[in-house]
């Protein structure tokens, strides 16, 4: 007996009772979606932080405040503060001369910024002229702070292109004066759009001379026991097989520098752009196997809701059965019969929820938060699971059906 | 045609063992028309179940059309009834939302035919019953009569050894009953069909040539029916 009689008998069959048919596939198809979806978008997301980690160089070494999470966090009891300060720039900048390139200080803190009557909360970044070359901004109009700026605590800014965007329209802001806290700052370039990296804009953000923004903008937050602090420290290294060496001389001096002993932790970080990469790659990746999993549980869900049905089906039909029993059908023949009906209840809900996974993720690549990525193995897992539960849900139904006894079920009533 | 040899059939219900069929030797040739009667319990389901081969003997041997039935396994007896035994049921047993024609075609499915030529040999089939302008009516658009010509149609496609009618008019008027018999009388007399009727209707039973009576398991009688009446003509009662 051919496939294409049995698939004509199982359509046949679910047409039947279109409305079971549906509400049996349903479960199929919000399971298969949502695989579909949650694959594409945790993709989408492992690739708009790996582009954006890159768009930063790779030879960058940042060095940040907090202690190294070796072991469970939290599990040290209480956490004591711990701070970067101006200092340790100065003492990199004095020590380090071999392999590095440049070596940028910055302090951040979010400010609202005044342009006439816009008015936003922003990002606002003390910085060095070598920030731009680091972070790899374009300039798009004007120029970006100098050595000048900062030697001269100049009240110059930079504006991102967001930024420039929300402040001034599609004005050119180079020359006009905006105001940070109250504090005037003459606005002196725009940067490049670097694109948004999925959670954080790169664009949206103004630059100041670090200088300036110790003495007229930070304030008392920007100090500790008097001494300067600084958010990070990026290190620009020449070449890739120089980071060791150089991570290791920063550790080194910062550890001096902060009177740890050698058996204390480090109160601080010193991080490469592979591992901040490596990290979050490894987190979006649990994320993503975690929420397949849960939408996988849904698809299991789907399939016993099939075999149930399968099973009322079986018993409904047990005279039918009965009959092609009579006429000559072998036990093989109603196993493959009943088998070929679930596959296709399941498949059919399958291709239905990839559409709809592909739509979803199309949806949110519109929304704008992030773009997904429809990979074809993703929708391949998909479609073989779902032909999957329909083999491994149908087998009992069809080996029930299989398995009657023709004389009793041509007297079923 | 058929050589039955002290076939028994014992069923086990819980503790007990039920002997539905206790002994029954016969033998039925080729173009017989022969009933099969007793009342409900007589065992005469269980051993049309048995002739069908819908189910084995527990004991005993069974030799229809020279192939020795009684030790097949169930893929070999579902073959083996596909192609040589044709039933008709009371309740006439149509697929739903089928065709006339499609359900004529399902033994030939099952035989391995391909489509050309189970097509044609179902309409031959079907006109054979005289519901040739029919082929493409569902069950549910076609009379109890036609529904029972069709099936008749469907026993008779694969060209069986016999028919195997199990109470054919049960389910009918009197009236379509009676055209009923009067198609199984035709396609005895007329094509040499061999055809057993299983039914506990003694007017029925004595349309054939022969009279087989079961009770208790046991065959109390074998008579032949010298003078079978011809559906179709008026009911006498006695």
């Amino acid at each position: 007996m051919l496939f294409s009689e049995n698939f004509k008998i199982a359509i046949r069959a679910l047409r039947a009772n279109k409305m079971r048919s549906v509400l049996t596939m349903l479960g199929i198809v919000i399971g298969v979606a949502t695989v579909v979806a949650l694959l594409s978008i945790g993709k989408g997301a492992t690739a708009s932080i790996t582009s954006s980690i890159q768009s930063n160089g790779s030879n960058l070494l940042t060095v940040s405040p907090g202690k190294q999470q070796s072991g469970p966090a939290g599990a040290g009891g209480v956490q004591q503060a711990s701070y970067l300060y101006y200092s340790d720039y100065q003492l990199l900048q004095r020590s380090l001369t071999n392999n590095v390139a440049a070596i940028v200080p910055s302090y951040q803190s979010s400010y609202l910024v005044n342009y006439g009557d816009e008015s936003f909360t922003v990002s606002v970044k003390g910085v060095t002229e070598d920030y731009q070359e680091t972070n790899s901004y374009d300039v798009a109009l004007g120029r970006f702070i100098s050595d000048g700026d900062n030697k001269s605590e100049s009240l110059v800014a930079v504006l991102g292109s967001q930024t420039a965007e929300d402040l001034f329209g599609g004005l050119n802001p180079v020359g006009k004066t905006i105001s940070v806290k109250g504090v005037k700052f003459e606005v002196v370039g725009v940067l490049a759009s670097k694109g948004s990296s999925g959670f954080i804009s790169a664009d949206d953000a103004v630059f100041i001379p670090l200088d300036a923004g110790y003495s007229k903008l930070f304030g008392s937050t920007a100090t500790y026991n008097d001494k300067k602090i600084v958010n990070s420290i990026s290190v620009s290294v020449v070449t890739t097989e120089a980071m060791d060496t150089v991570s290791a001389q920063i550790e080194f001096l910062i550890r001096r520098a902060h009177k740890l002993t050698s058996s204390d932790e480090l109160d601080f970080n010193v991080l490469s752009q592979s591992d901040l990469l490596s990290t979050l790659t490894t987190v979006t990746q649990t994320l993503t196997v975690f929420l397949g999993a849960i939408a996988g549980i849904s698809l299991l869900v789907g399939g016993i809701g099939i075999m149930n049905i399968m099973l009322v089906s079986v018993t409904e039909r047990t005279k039918e059965i009965g009959l092609r029993k009579a006429v000559g059908a072998t036990k093989n023949q109603i196993l493959t019969q009943f088998l070929i009906e679930t596959m296709t209840l399941s498949v059919l809900g399958g291709i239905i929820g990839i559409l709809f996974g592909i739509g979803m993720a199309a949806l949110v690549t519109l929304s704008g938060a992030l773009t997904a990525v429809i990979t074809a193995d993703s929708i391949l897992l998909a479609f073989t699971f779902s032909l999957a539960i329909g083999v491994f849900f149908g087998l009992y139904p069809a080996y029930r059906a299989a398995n009657l006894h023709p004389m009793v079920a041509l007297r079923y009533e | 045609m058929i050589q039955a040899d002290n076939l028994t059939k014992v069923y086990q219900m819980g503790e007990s063992e039920v002997r539905a069929l206790d002994g029954a030797s016969f033998t039925i040739d080729k173009g017989e028309m022969i009933a099969i009667m007793g009342p409900s319990g007589s065992g005469k389901s269980t051993l049309m179940s048995i002739i069908g081969c819908l189910d084995a003997p527990t004991s005993g041997s069974y030799i229809l059309d020279g192939v020795a039935v009684e030790n097949m396994d169930e893929t070999k007896l579902a073959e083996t009834r596909g192609l040589k035994i044709g039933f008709v049921f009371q309740q006439f047993n149509l697929l739903a939302r089928t065709s006339a024609l499609e359900n004529v075609m399902l033994p030939l499915t099952y035989a391995g035919y391909s489509g050309k030529e189970r097509h044609d040999r179902a309409m031959k089939a079907l006109d054979r019953v005289g519901l040739s302008q029919r082929t493409h009516h569902a069950p549910s658009e076609l009379s109890g009569g036609q529904q029972q010509r069709v099936a008749i149609a469907r026993a008779l496609v694969n060209e069986p050894a016999i028919i195997l009618a199990d109470e054919p008019t049960g389910a009918l008027d009197s009236k379509t009953g009676v055209e009923i018999m009067e198609l199984f009388q035709s396609l005895h007399k007329d094509h040499g069909q061999t055809v057993i009727l299983v039914t506990h209707d003694a007017y029925v039973a004595r349309h054939t040539n022969r009279i087989i009576k079961l009770s208790d398991g046991h065959i109390v009688s074998d008579e032949v029916n010298h003078n079978p009446i011809k559906a179709g003509t008026p009911r006498v009662e006695e």
